[in-house]
């Protein structure tokens, strides 16, 4: 038994099943990520004193930089596979794993800092709200990695076989990369300018 | 497509009917296993409905074996009523009907219809499932724990679920994985449904059981994912200590709690609401679907007003996310806020009329076949309407103040969800039954089951209008007994209880029906109600892949009696003649 539409889009959708699938996987993580900053403006409307510049601005941009690169070399590694380029396609997936890795460390030790000086999140509704959102986009950030590391690794032996199709699986995780970006790209002036 | 049948046979016996990937097995685990949460949920209510009738007295059979922390002596203590009233809530809602309606009649039943051979992600449906299972198994562990399961409702609002014994904690857990199993079978649902439809089988061509499941997928998809935020929130608060949904200055008995405070109680309500009032419509459009089907096949007629039956649900679904604070009335939001849900609140219900009086006029001129499927479509249709009339003053800010959080709401909403929704899951078995096993469902005792359920459901629940007109408030571990104004009306309790009782006795006859038609029901076709939709047009049980030939799909749903046609019946894939 075969699935229809895993490889070609169907004709009069124009859309692979993954496609439509992980559209619609974000358009619940929208939700997802929507209530929570929802429900950061309601706290901090409700709140009596809003604390200021008290993340670290300078290593928040450097992070804002690395999510970006790596969402650009994401799609060269898309772009790499859809010239028939498997070592360039290598190199660029590697490279965005890699910059995943130095977001990660970076917040770790944003994080670590916090913890040291007790600005935890029983310290304050902004140290709660900061370490949630974050903490669950860093979540995201580990999902896509593992993602990615397969596709970069065991997974893609699928190349030799059926080149389309892992042309499609990059595509489809590359969205999920770039919306992982995108929560940060609002994460940052609302927790760290605002 | 038939090139590959051959394969499936090799699979073993895990991999064919424990890790399975094909929809229909999928389909009858989630429908075993969401049975046997019903009937759990339904004896934790028959165990509370003893303290409500009884109060203070030894709970008879199995008080004995409850043990000192929940009902010393058999004598139901208050925090074990709490846990209980949790826990009935949250199975009967989260792991009974909408596993049932959507996790077992959606994967079963609407790739057949849609001319699929499977869902669009087989490997993400075999996951959907075991995540629910997880997460029914981890809400069952709660009972467990020390302090006993979630007690603070199944609305877990704060402060208190955040002060709230670890069953709590539990509870949160349990709903990230019910969350996550949704969500895989959301997006499962909807692809298929874009993709994977026959050719021929437009989108005005569905069935509207379809339909309804294309529309509760898109509210399950979009409307959990807030209350997977909340949830997190309130981890944080319970594991972290964070004060999200706890406001500054709270003692907690007689000690100041130690918190950082600053947090909002309301803002949990929001966020649960915006999940639980669209949950209702996710309760209830399966359940129409199924009915639509059911009427449709027994009329022996087209639905009546197909097409505005399939607007009204799209824009039901709409409507939906608009309408949640109707449930908060009374926190003080303001009435700018009010009137704005209340407003939201009337429109909704249009819809819901729309499809309603769309099926009702569908059984005009029809010769109906009172089969027992047909019995619990037909009952459907006047209980869902009870439940539906009665909550028009709960959506008016004015009449729900004297109104809110008493019986009366307990018996609208029941009202909608018992007799209505599960009624129209019962007609769902008797109706696809011989689908599945190739033999019919006994009759009689079908109708035993039938009459039986429809009078008892009414003594359960048409009493909690009077009693909560009577100001009653719901959750009471004696139910009201203490309090002078409900006297009058507490003669019912054991009346209502008396109900619960008779209609457990009353689905014995259903689970001797299922078992026994297995093997010794009557022989039913491939068609055996002349139905005209594609699932009845697969072989009996279908294999895996479903059709012998890719179907193609040629005309609309519902062709019965067409004038001057040979049979009364003319299924979807019969060509048009020249």
């Amino acid at each position: 038994m075969e699935i229809p539409y895993t490889v070609k889009a169907r004709p009069d959708t124009g859309l692979t099943n993954a496609k439509l699938g992980v559209w619609l996987f974000l358009a619940s993580e929208v939700m997802l990520f929507g209530a929570l900053f929802s429900s950061y403006i309601l706290l901090r409307i409700n709140a009596v004193e809003w604390p200021h510049h008290v993340l670290d601005v300078p290593l928040a941009t450097v992070n804002t930089a690395v999510l970006i690169s790596s969402s650009i070399t994401m799609v060269m590694s898309w772009a790499s596979l859809m010239m028939k380029d498997f070592k360039k396609y290598k190199l660029y997936m590697g490279t965005t794993i890699l910059l995943g890795f130095v977001f990660l460390i970076i917040k770790f030790f944003e994080y670590s800092h916090h913890i040291e000086t007790g600005e935890i999140p029983s310290k304050s509704t902004f140290f709660a709200i900061y370490f949630t959102m974050t903490g669950l986009h860093g979540l995201h950030v580990i999902g896509g990695m593992i993602v990615n590391g397969y596709f970069w690794g065991p997974g893609s032996k699928m190349w030799k076989t059926d080149p389309e199709r892992f042309t499609n699986r990059i595509e489809v995780a590359g969205l999920y990369w770039h919306f992982v970006d995108l929560v940060w790209i609002f994460l940052f002036p609302v927790l760290y300018l605002l | 497509m038939e090139g590959n049948h051959s394969h499936e046979h090799h699979l073993g016996f895990w991999r064919k009917y424990v890790f399975s990937q094909d929809h229909k097995v999928i389909g009858i685990q989630y429908g075993f296993t969401s049975l046997l949460f019903l009937l759990f949920g339904f004896t934790l209510m028959m165990v509370m409905r003893w303290q409500l009738a009884y109060p203070g007295q030894p709970i008879p059979l199995i008080g004995q074996w409850l043990g000192e922390d929940r009902a010393p002596q058999g004598i139901m203590l208050p925090e074990f009523y709490n846990q209980l009233g949790a826990m009935h809530g949250t199975i009967m809602v989260f792991l009974g009907i909408v596993p049932l309606a959507v996790g077992a009649f959606g994967n079963y039943v609407m790739p057949l219809q849609i001319g699929a051979p499977d869902m669009a992600f087989p490997k993400l449906n075999m996951m959907s499932y075991w995540v629910y299972f997880l997460g029914g198994v981890t809400m069952l562990s709660s009972f467990v724990m020390p302090g006993g399961a979630a007690n603070s409702g199944w609305t877990s609002y704060p402060p208190l679920s955040d002060i709230a014994t670890i069953g709590q904690t539990v509870w949160l857990i349990g709903m990230v994985f019910l969350i996550t199993s949704s969500l895989l079978g959301s997006v499962n649902f909807i692809v298929t449904i874009v993709q994977l439809r026959a050719k021929g089988l437009t989108f005005m061509r569905l069935p509207f059981f379809v339909w309804a499941q294309f529309v509760t997928s898109f509210l399950l998809l979009l409307a959990f994912p807030p209350l997977e935020a909340a949830g997190v929130l309130q981890l944080m608060d319970r594991l972290a200590g964070s004060s999200f949904f706890l406001p500054s200055g709270l003692v907690v008995t007689g000690q100041p709690l130690n918190v950082s405070g600053g947090g909002s109680p309301l803002l949990w309500q929001h966020l649960f609401w915006f999940l639980a009032h669209p949950e209702v419509y996710v309760l209830i459009l399966p359940a129409m679907g199924i009915v639509a089907e059911i009427i449709a096949n027994n009329t022996r007629k087209p639905l009546w007003g197909y097409k505005s039956m399939v607007y009204a649900a799209i824009f039901l679904g709409f409507m939906s996310f608009i309408v949640w604070a109707h449930h908060m009335f009374m926190t003080g939001m303001g009435t700018i806020i009010s009137t704005f849900f209340q407003t939201t609140t009337m429109i909704i219900s249009i819809p819901s009329i729309i499809i309603l009086t769309a099926l009702f006029i569908s059984l005009w001129g029809g010769s109906i076949r009172f089969t027992t499927p047909m019995l619990f479509a037909l009952a459907f249709l006047p209980m869902f309407g009870i439940g539906g009339l009665t909550g028009l003053p709960l959506g008016l800010s004015a009449t729900d103040i004297p109104l809110h959080d008493t019986y009366y709401v307990i018996g609208h909403f029941h009202y909608v969800v018992a007799p209505g929704t599960i009624f129209a899951l019962f007609a769902g078995i008797y109706h696809w039954f011989p689908k599945l096993t190739g033999r019919k469902m006994n009759e009689v005792l079908g109708k035993i089951h039938f009459f039986g359920s429809l009078v008892c459901m009414n003594c359960i629940f048409m009493p909690m209008f009077i009693v909560g007109l009577a100001g009653v408030s719901r959750r009471l571990w004696d139910g009201g007994a203490q309090y002078a104004h409900a006297q009058p009306v507490l003669h019912w309790n054991a009346f209502m209880s008396m109900g619960a009782w008779t209609l457990g006795l009353f689905q014995l006859p259903f689970i001797f029906n299922l078992f026994w038609s297995i093997k010794k029901g009557k022989k039913a076709a491939e068609n055996p109600w002349h139905a005209t939709t594609l699932d009845w047009a697969t072989p009996t049980p279908p294999p895996h892949g479903n059709f012998t030939t890719v179907p193609q799909v040629y005309r609309p749903p519902y062709e019965y009696s067409v004038p001057g046609h040979k049979t009364d019946f003319i299924p979807q894939n019969q060509p048009m003649e020249a």
